[in-house]
């Protein structure tokens, strides 16, 4: 049977997804709490693979617990960390378990995390884990072995940033993943209904589905600082200036975040939205409230 | 051409260690030491010398420190680190831009080598971690696939970058590697 998130994507309906990170340690109850609230509300719950490429539990691990609990999760599989025979083997350990949903991503960089001294991998990239989850499906290994038993039902999906210069690039790795295999794709954060009417218009036609990447903003410090540091993302001064006149920053930051949510949905603008509260999972739940999605 | 090695750099390092009372027995620049037979040769008139040293400070690159200490029996350590396969941009200004990986895809790529000029040695075209065209990893690093797009759009062969490259091999590129041009 098809994951929710692939069957609500194929029949139309608005998708969420909510990330949620392992912990540096091994004590998973607060992710778990976290996605036990949130799961029936959502699609899947996004499980961050070694995320900011910083020492955490694994991905896969948090997954087991989440299907084990009733919940179902995505996959989240970089290349920095592993070649492709550890690569094939993660997925096949995350079919055993039942885990369906799995996204492909090259990694940021070792030297941008917390162990900086670390050997990039990097023997497949985004494109190439794609390729490998497909070559899995049709029952071989990349070796051209045979795998035993059942093959894998993945439903795979990728990233893409909306906001790069030239967008010319993301839209031609974007449409190589399609090809590879890539059935929905989740955005970098957008703030703007500006941008994803443009990308909308940018990827018409594209066969996939594409969720858009929220990040409710807690200050206007914190947009700031991504806007400075990290790619992709683009918070409108307007935004940031509402945020300094405000008196409650957070309230404010969830409130500005369920309208934008709203306003996609709303304008057809997207097939659905993944949800990166970063640190403030609880928030999640007071957007979707807010966006009237909490249903 | 880095003047990592050379007459003059040779005299220097003969002084510093006299100075630190070793006793230099011999000090001599070879042609190459990356090349047996050539380096057998030259070191003929100096077999005096390399016999009655307990040391050899060679100032080549890896490769010539190894064909020493094959060559003499000695215990032959380095003077230098060497860094990488480099191009010379200005006087005492290199970067590395090939990185010898034994599966060339420049003919593809607007002769940019992503293997070693994108900090993930990228096959498919870039990630998202780069900001106004550089790296995510350093930012004075132009990123090397913005730069191959660039070209590729300049000579209208964007078509290039469409291709998905297939999983590359590692069987023929592993190390360490050989080369036999003379059949057997």
């Amino acid at each position: 049977m098809p994951s929710r998130l692939q069957q609500t994507l194929d029949e139309g309906s608005f998708a969420v997804s909510a990330e949620i990170a392992p912990p540096k340690g091994f004590d998973f109850s607060h992710p778990l709490e976290v996605a036990k609230r949130l799961w029936g509300h959502v699609d899947a719950l996004n499980v961050t693979d070694f995320q900011s490429a910083s020492v955490k539990a694994s991905s896969l691990a948090l997954c087991i617990d989440l299907i084990q609990n009733g919940i179902q999760p995505v996959l989240q599989m970089t290349g920095r960390d592993r070649n492709r025979i550890a690569i094939q083997g993660e997925l096949l350990s995350a079919a055993h378990f039942g885990i369906q949903n799995i996204l492909a991503l090259t990694g940021d960089h070792p030297k941008t995390g917390d162990n900086p001294q670390a050997k990039p991998v990097f023997e497949l990239d985004a494109i190439g884990i794609l390729q490998t989850a497909e070559t899995l499906i049709e029952g071989k290994d990349l070796g051209g072995n045979e795998l035993l038993g059942q093959s894998p039902e993945f439903f795979l999906g990728a990233v893409v940033s909306p906001v790069f210069d030239p967008i010319e690039v993301q839209l031609i790795q974007m449409r190589k993943k399609i090809r590879c295999g890539a059935r929905f794709f989740q955005t970098q954060g957008i703030f703007s209904l500006d941008v994803a009417r443009r990308f909308k218009e940018q990827t018409e036609g594209y066969n996939t589905k594409i969720l858009y990447g929220i990040i409710p903003l807690r200050s206007p410090g914190m947009a700031r600082f991504m806007n400075r540091k990290i790619p992709g993302i683009e918070v409108p001064n307007d935004l940031i200036e509402t945020l300094e006149k405000s008196e409650n920053k957070e309230q404010d930051g969830i409130k500005i975040a369920a309208e934008l949510i709203s306003k996609l949905k709303e304008e057809k603008l997207c097939d659905g939205v993944h949800i990166m509260a970063i640190g403030a999972e609880g928030n999640v739940e007071k957007i979707l409230k807010e966006a009237g999605l909490w249903t | 051409m880095c003047a990592t090695g050379g007459q003059e750099a040779v005299d220097e390092l003969k002084a510093e260690l006299k100075e630190n009372g070793y006793d230099v027995l011999d000090a001599t620049v070879l042609t190459t030491s990356c090349n047996d037979l050539l380096t057998k040769k030259e070191l003929k008139p100096l077999k005096e010398a390399v016999e009655d040293s307990d040391l050899i400070v060679s100032l080549a690159c890896g490769n010539g420190v190894q064909t020493l200490a094959k060559l003499t029996g000695k215990r032959v350590v380095p003077s230098n680190n060497t860094l990488f396969v480099g191009e010379r941009i200005r006087g005492g200004v290199f970067e590395e831009t090939c990185r010898t990986c034994g599966a060339c895809v420049l003919g593809r790529t607007a002769a940019i080598c992503p293997v070693s000029r994108c900090s993930k040695g990228l096959l498919n075209g870039p990630c998202g971690g780069s900001i106004d065209g550089y790296c995510e990893v350093d930012p004075e690093l132009k990123c090397a696939w913005i730069e191959i797009y660039n070209r590729l759009k300049e000579d209208d062969r964007l078509d290039l970058l469409e291709e998905v490259e297939p999983i590359r091999s590692y069987i023929n590129v592993s190390h360490p590697r050989k080369l036999n041009r003379r059949g057997r």
